[in-house]
């Protein structure tokens, strides 16, 4: 597994290229906006049918994340689930492979502003969560410092040989870290907004996911 | 309006036609009286040359019928249906100056995406006695509870050049439509018109309210084009599209005529053409530039100078192809081999639109090879012979959009909207169980995990009726009626305001490309790239600089089947090529004495040595599309095989691979089976396939390219749809939408069954050359543009590269020094 090793706080990560960030020594593994049951979040507001497979999608991927680092906390930043019905709606499948997935880990969810209330799944539920000297909530904080935050889904834009190619990213500077979006239906927003243009610092760094996690001056807009 | 001017017995018309006719001293064309004649029949396809009083031809039976003494009834009587909005308010004033000389108190409108909310509702309640109207107004009509009373009085359908929608999912969509009116309306009676087309029984059978059929009217072609190649002294250059060397021969035949259409095959060529154009116009000739790409405000204004008779001469493209009456035109030139022999005639029919005056029309090849393209489609015109690729059954994609309809429109039964959809001509053959499959995919996705089926979008409801679960999904639905499928695009303004100057609009692809300073041509002119803000391109004028490249991808047709057979044909005769220039003959004696001439039912292949690097080429003539597929599966195999391919070029006749390792046995690479097994491999995570499925789904109503309350970049709040396109590969290979996108792709980017028929017409017949150097025919693809690079080397390792180099740059390379992790 290959990853970005920077530190926090003075607390060393690693920003996984899965979009995942990984605390080695607290064997902590963090991911936001899963977004799960969004296929059935779209079918019950009557628009077009999506396929339903992004939940077992993310869930894949998530399995092999675990797997491979060997987390045993796992912290879920907020938009885990696309809206508070969307969790207990799954199939009934899907929740016993996420029962799966938390046996014998600790597994926090941190509420986000599309699953506001508690979960029907295992688990405990908080608004955030203080673990000196970081911490994690869904959306970012201006004043705060070693605070790990998603939401905002950053992308990054490369200019390679007349193609463009986006890349969910990692927005990384000395008072926090931002995570991609890890669910499979989501898209993002381009770093070079004013809304995360502001949050971060001028020297930020974005850490584009990928096969090998690739490390760049956050875009400036032009 | 166009009549003769012979007198002549007019005695079958009614009497305000007859005496509107009489005082004019004016007469009808045998085909118009035979329209009035069949007034009655369920269906007729009307094929006539440009100038030939089509419109009218369709409108007779129509003012006969209203004509009746006293006010007509209200209610609608007649649609008009025309591919182009500006069609249907140019037809409202020619139609309307006839009616009133004729004292018909009628009302006739148009309708179309411009036409005000108000006005719509309006016309909903109390329709006019003609509307003039497009396949996507149509279908929106047809979407709302109370289409059956709005067409209530309902008698006729004229659909206007039906030939150019007969070429589209316009034209799949309109047949439904109609299906749909005739269901309302069993009495309905159809007239399609048509430019001349290769096969008029295809056409019919669109038409044609299956079982019933559709009978065809040819009307008298009227006399023969004066066609030829336009002379240069200079002969044209060996390769490229540009067509420079034909400048000053062009501006003399702008002086010698009164109006000259100066048509393109793409966007890019229009641009580069009259930069050049204006560049040697000495004598300030007014000539104006028109494509589709360009700003509608501009487009319009050079059609209005057009129409007042004030421009010497227009350069465009396929935007000019159709529709308006421009009068004047009394010279048409065609820039560049035409790809095929239908467009040739019915863009030479653009001019003169006078009937029996024969149109006048010069091609301009614009290299060598298109020398002989051009000579071989002057051939087939002079035979009669016209081209066009069958179109294959009616898609999928369009029939779910039309389910959707349905379903807006009120509750329906399956039974009954599939007894409707295959009276629909391109739906005729459809098999139930792609029915049953389409109406699953609109109900519930369709998809082999069935999760969500409690909120399905269509609903059996007791009596066996469909209906929309949520009332309220009408609208989306509504906003995303129709098939035109705009490639993402952005907005060129001159300025910094949004106030700026519009100039037209540019490929997100293109702008992509662009950094500030860049320059490119846009409607003539060569501006400077600015800024790129709020998914606009802002540029300022440069008009000293030489434009970096020009701008559009545009369509690129493909020379089609039958003008590539005729080339080979024409190749291989053996007493020589006296009608081709003397440089040309030339050119191919010296290939035939150095190497070979590709013959029928051959596959040349010649390899050889070129600045220490093995290039083989070979000489499909499957068109463009084909011989890019084949340029990309063929070095998949060279790879396999160790062969290092570096890269290849195609054109419409050959494809040009270049490697380390020299091809020894060509034969093997060409066996069918194996080239479509490494189609399949290579298609499921091509671009293309992409870019086809993102197509197919939209028309398919699973993605919506306009919401309600939407902003215009607010693509960036939702995910691509190539996301869907991998979930859907990886979890549901067989869903129908992939089966779609697969069919879509094989026909028409990546024209797989034109690779596939030139392995069968060839197998065995391999002519493979050893040469110790380039051949003559070779030696222009080594100066093509556009060639791909094969590359092992991943996205990942550009992007490893880019990053790197941008860290340096910044400085924070030497601030950080990360670690990698293991």
């Amino acid at each position: 597994m290959s990853g970005y090793s920077f530190s926090l706080a003075g607390v060393p990560l690693i920003a996984l290229g899965s979009g995942a960030l990984l605390w080695p020594e607290a064997g902590i593994l963090c991911v936001s906006d899963l977004h799960l049951g969004k296929s059935g979040r779209v079918a019950r507001r009557g628009d077009a049918p999506l396929p339903p497979y992004e939940t077992r999608d993310t869930l894949l991927r998530l399995e092999a994340d675990l797997e491979a680092t060997g987390a045993r906390r796992i912290i879920c930043l907020g938009d885990s689930f696309d809206d508070s019905e969307a969790a207990h709606l799954l199939p009934e499948s899907e929740k016993l492979w996420i029962a799966r997935l938390q046996a014998g880990r600790s597994w926090i969810w941190i509420e986000g502003n599309h699953d506001p209330g508690p979960v029907s799944l295992g688990g405990s539920h908080l608004a955030e969560l203080p673990q000196p000297p970081l911490a994690f909530r869904h959306i970012a904080h201006p004043s705060a410092s070693g605070e790990v935050s998603g939401h905002y889904h950053p992308k990054a834009y490369l200019h390679l040989r007349g193609r463009r190619v986006a890349r969910p990213c990692f927005l990384i500077d000395s008072d926090r870290v931002i995570l991609p979006a890890y669910g499979t239906y989501t898209g993002g927003l381009d770093c070079r907004e004013p809304a995360l243009r502001t949050l971060m610092r001028r020297e930020a760094l974005a850490i584009l996911t990928g096969a090998t996690p690739q490390a760049m001056p956050m875009p400036l807009p032009e | 309006m166009n009549l003769r001017e012979i007198p002549h017995q007019t005695h079958e018309s009614p009497a305000p036609i007859r005496a509107w006719l009489a005082a004019r001293g004016w007469c009808l064309h045998t085909h118009q009286h035979a329209m009035l004649a069949r007034a009655a029949d369920p269906a007729t396809l009307l094929i006539a040359p440009t100038g030939g009083g089509k419109t009218l031809a369709g409108f007779l039976p129509t003012l006969a019928e209203l004509a009746t003494p006293g006010t007509p009834p209200d209610g609608l009587h007649t649609l008009y249906i025309s591919p182009l909005k500006a069609l249907t308010a140019d037809i409202r004033r020619n139609l309307g100056a006839p009616v009133a000389e004729m004292g018909l108190d009628l009302r006739i409108e148009d309708r179309t995406g411009d036409t005000p909310s108000h006005t719509r509702r309006r016309q909903r309640a109390d329709p006019p006695h003609i509307l003039l109207t497009t396949p996507e107004s149509l279908a929106l009509m047809l979407s709302y509870p109370d289409a059956p009373r709005l067409f209530a009085g309902l008698q006729r359908v004229v659909v206007d050049e039906i030939h150019a929608l007969a070429e589209s999912k316009r034209g799949d969509q309109l047949m439904l439509a109609l299906a749909r009116l005739q269901a309302l309306r069993p009495g309905l009676r159809r007239v399609g018109l048509s430019a001349t087309v290769e096969d008029p029984a295809a056409i019919a059978h669109l038409l044609a309210p299956h079982p019933a059929p559709c009978a065809v009217l040819a009307a008298d072609p009227g006399p023969a084009p004066d066609i030829a190649m336009l002379d240069t002294p200079q002969a044209p250059p060996w390769a490229g599209g540009s067509a420079a060397h034909a400048i000053p021969s062009v501006l003399e035949q702008i002086r010698q005529h009164r109006t000259t259409l100066i048509f393109h095959n793409t966007r890019a060529q229009a641009e580069i053409f009259f930069r050049n154009l204006w560049l040697a116009n000495d004598d300030h000739l007014p000539i104006a530039i028109h494509h589709g790409s360009l700003d509608k405000t501009q487009r319009t204004r050079v059609e209005a100078a057009m129409q007042r008779g004030e421009l010497r001469a227009i350069v465009c493209t396929g935007s000019l192809d159709l529709g308006l009456d421009w009068g004047d035109v009394d010279l048409v030139i065609q820039i560049g081999a035409p790809r095929n022999v239908k467009r040739l005639v019915q863009r030479i029919g653009r001019a003169n639109h006078r009937y029996n005056t024969p149109s006048k029309a010069r091609i301009a090849p614009a290299n060598q090879f298109e020398v002989i393209e051009c000579a071989a489609a002057l051939e087939a015109m002079r035979a009669g012979a016209l081209d066009g690729e069958p179109r294959g059954a009616g898609p999928l994609d369009v029939l779910c959009q039309h389910i959707l309809i349905a379903a807006c429109s009120g509750p329906f039964h399956a039974d009954a909207l599939f007894a409707e959809i295959i009276t629909a001509g391109p739906y005729a053959a459809l098999p139930r169980t792609d029915f049953d499959a389409c109406l699953d995919f609109c109900a519930t996705g369709g998809y082999a995990l069935r999760a969500y089926d409690r909120w399905q979008r269509l609903q059996l409801r007791e009596g066996g009726l469909w209906h929309l679960r949520d009332p309220r999904s009408a609208r989306l639905i509504r906003m995303n009626i129709g098939t035109i499928q705009d490639s993402d695009t952005l907005k060129v303004r001159q300025g910094r305001k949004r106030g700026g100057k519009p100039l037209g609009e540019v490929e997100e692809a293109f702008a992509a490309t662009l950094t500030p300073g860049d320059t490119f041509l846009i409607g003539g002119q060569v501006v400077r790239f600015d800024a790129l803000r709020e998914m606009q391109i802002e540029v300022s004028p440069a008009p000293k600089r030489t434009p970096r490249i020009a701008t559009f991808m545009g369509t690129k047709f493909a020379t089609s089947t039958q003008l590539s057979a005729r080339i080979m044909e024409l190749l291989t005769r053996k007493d020589g090529w006296p009608d081709l220039p003397a440089h040309t003959a030339r050119w191919l004696e010296l290939q035939r004495s150095f190497s070979a001439l590709p013959r029928p039912d051959h596959l040349l292949i010649e390899t050889f040595p070129h600045r220490g690097q093995s290039h083989s080429c070979i000489y499909g003539f499957a068109g463009r599309n084909a011989q890019q597929t084949l340029g990309l599966l063929l070095t998949r195999r060279m790879e396999e095989m160790g062969l290092d391919p570096l890269g290849f070029v195609a054109t419409d006749y050959a494809t040009l691979i270049w490697g380390l390792e020299p091809l020894r046995d060509p034969a093997p690479l060409f066996d069918e089976d194996a080239l479509t097994r490494d189609c399949d491999q290579w298609l499921t995570g091509n671009a293309v396939m992409k870019r086809t499925f993102r197509a197919a789904a939209t028309i398919a109503g699973l993605i919506q390219r306009n919401s309600p309350g939407q902003r215009k970049n607010g693509r960036q709040a939702t995910f691509s749809s190539d996301i869907l396109y991998d979930t859907l590969a990886r979890h549901d290979p067989d869903h129908l939408l992939l089966r779609i996108t697969r069919t879509e792709a094989m026909r028409g980017l990546v024209d797989f069954a034109r690779i596939r028929d030139m392995a069968r017409r060839t197998r065995g017949r391999i002519d493979h050359r050893h040469l110790s150097r380039v051949s003559p025919l070779a030696a222009p693809m080594l100066l093509e543009l556009g060639s791909v690079r094969i590359d092992g080397r991943a996205q990942d390792k550009l992007i490893a590269r880019e990053t790197a180099r941008l860290m340096a740059d910044s400085g924070l390379a030497m601030l950080q020094t990360p670690r990698q992790a293991q």
